[in-house]
């Protein structure tokens, strides 16, 4: 037998260090629909109960919403279950063009790509369009999907201090000897909430012929005054290189993803992309529901602008109540608490409470950066907010951290 | 502190260290281990230690560990000026 003993109690060990690091992660059973409002099961066996849940990616509440279940089954009906085949053998439908159209021209490019997930986007299109005459500048707080298609990409890779344009401006100096530069950034970054500098970005890459790649899948959908991303909100609409954004969080939460942008970059992801040749085609039922979910938002800004005042709103509660945020002006707030124990303690005590929100720390955020990420949705109702704040208040007292700045929250939790 | 070592932790300080952020950068204070050079960015650390001291370091010995400290930088650094003065 090749799993003997000694290899399982080798993986035993390793699964025991995850736990004892702190860092063991465990799913939450929910028994509902994706929503404001939520039935949860946890731990796993305990009774089901209803809460508030702040840290889905359903911007805009349409996880769930009847006209994209309505359009799903109908073209579940009218094109099927699953495509049984990669793209390029016999996986393309009429309507996977028909959404890459649309989204084209949603996010303002040349041409688009279906993917089965962003992830896969990043992963694959770096391997793709770049080789070892170019290379890729970073910013150090990129996702990790992007990371690790830097890594399959054999471009030389650097990287620049977060949204730092006088440190990228030294990098882009400095790799003048290479063929193709490219910068790459989130648009709006997951962990902090925080919009990248683009117009800055755009004017140092036509300074420097260099390329911009982001990564916009906290954005699309509502950031920006009609909602088609950050390059909308910072004034560069049609400037942005490539953009990688996903099906998944705003834009229904199914899954898939895309490569957005100019038409030969695009096409060098269809000829060579592996994420992309090597994978099913986004099932058709997917494909249907993203097409409604497009035709919902592009008719009006209803929903992001619903968004938007929810975020002010929750923004302006956590900060009456004395909570330590950071800055930002995106459905992205995080609670600062710094301190790792503390955070998963103030999640477990959330729940508790009825809020369903997640602590983050080490290594998913720097050291020392601890939080709670809260998400808002158009979902939300004033009620939902007005009765998370109150657990929020009452966990907050309870750990006695109301009103404290970094400093005096990392000397309580020190002592 | 030498020269070498000065360089080495100015470089680090100024490559690295976010602007607000306010830990301290020793010679001892661990770099990748704590999370404050990522395995990515050390690429940029590596290449300017090939420029500025003319050496070669291959992959094998640009460890994360060997980049932990800038103590275990500035030993590479040397290691590798001497096998380029006997070679």
């Amino acid at each position: 037998m090749a799993f003997s003993d000694a290899v399982r109690r080798g993986y035993q060990t390793e699964i025991e260090g995850i736990k004892a690091a702190g860092l063991f992660k465990e799913e939450r059973h929910i028994h509902s629909p994706q929503s404001s409002e939520i039935e949860v099961e946890f731990p796993v066996g305990s009774a089901i109960r209803k809460c508030i849940n702040i840290c889905s990616n359903n911007y805009l509440g349409l996880s769930s919403h009847p006209e994209v279940i309505a359009a799903a089954h109908a073209g579940l009906d009218s094109r099927g279950y699953g495509m049984s085949s990669v793209r390029f053998i016999c996986g393309t439908q009429d309507i996977h063009r028909k959404l890459e159209k649309r989204l084209t021209d949603f996010l303002g490019t040349e041409d688009t790509l279906l993917f089965p997930s962003c992830m896969d986007a990043n992963a694959g299109f770096f391997e793709a369009c770049l080789n070892e005459q170019d290379v890729m500048i970073a910013d150090r707080l990129v996702h990790a999907s992007m990371v690790d298609g830097m890594r399959l990409s054999k471009a030389m890779q650097d990287t620049f201090k977060h949204s730092d344009m006088g440190h990228l401006e030294e990098k882009l100096q400095e790799h003048q000897d290479k063929r193709f530069r490219m910068i790459l950034t989130d648009g709006v970054f997951s962990m902090d909430g925080d919009t990248a500098k683009l117009a800055e970005m755009v004017a140092l890459a036509e300074r420097y012929n260099a390329m911009v790649f982001v990564d916009d899948s906290h954005a699309t959908g509502f950031i920006g005054k009609t909602g088609r991303g950050t390059h909308e909100h910072c004034g560069v609409f049609g400037k942005v290189d490539v953009i990688t954004t996903t099906l998944g969080k705003a834009l229904g939460g199914a899954s898939g993803g895309c490569v957005s942008g100019r038409r030969e970059l695009v096409e060098m992801c269809r000829q060579r992309a592996r994420p992309y040749l090597f994978s099913n085609a986004v099932a058709p039922v997917i494909v249907a529901g993203a097409l409604k979910v497009l035709d919902l938002i592009s008719t009006t800004t209803e929903r992001r602008d619903k968004l938007e005042r929810n975020a002010r709103y929750w923004r302006g509660l956590l900060k009456e109540s004395g909570f330590d945020l950071k800055e930002g002006n995106t459905p992205i707030i995080p609670v600062m608490l710094y301190d790792a124990k503390l955070a998963q303690d103030f999640a477990r005590d959330l729940f508790d409470e009825g809020v369903y929100a997640v602590g983050f720390f080490f290594p998913v955020v720097p050291k020392g950066q601890a939080r709670i990420r809260t998400q808002m949705s158009a979902a939300h109702e004033t009620h939902h907010l007005d009765s998370a704040i109150e657990a929020f208040r009452k966990v907050g007292q309870k750990h006695g951290i109301l009103g404290l700045g970094k400093k005096e929250l990392l000397a309580k939790c020190a002592a | 502190m030498d020269e070498i070592t000065r360089v080495v932790r100015d470089y680090i300080i100024r490559e690295y260290v976010q602007e607000g952020d306010e830990r301290e950068v020793s010679e001892t204070t661990p770099l990748i281990s704590s999370g404050l050079v990522d395995s990515f960015s050390m690429v940029s650390l590596l290449r300017f230690l090939e420029k500025k001291y003319a050496v070669h370091i291959p992959d094998a010995d640009a460890t994360p560990e060997a980049f932990d400290t800038v103590e275990r930088i500035v030993a590479l650094v040397r290691r590798f000026q001497k096998a380029e003065v006997s070679a």
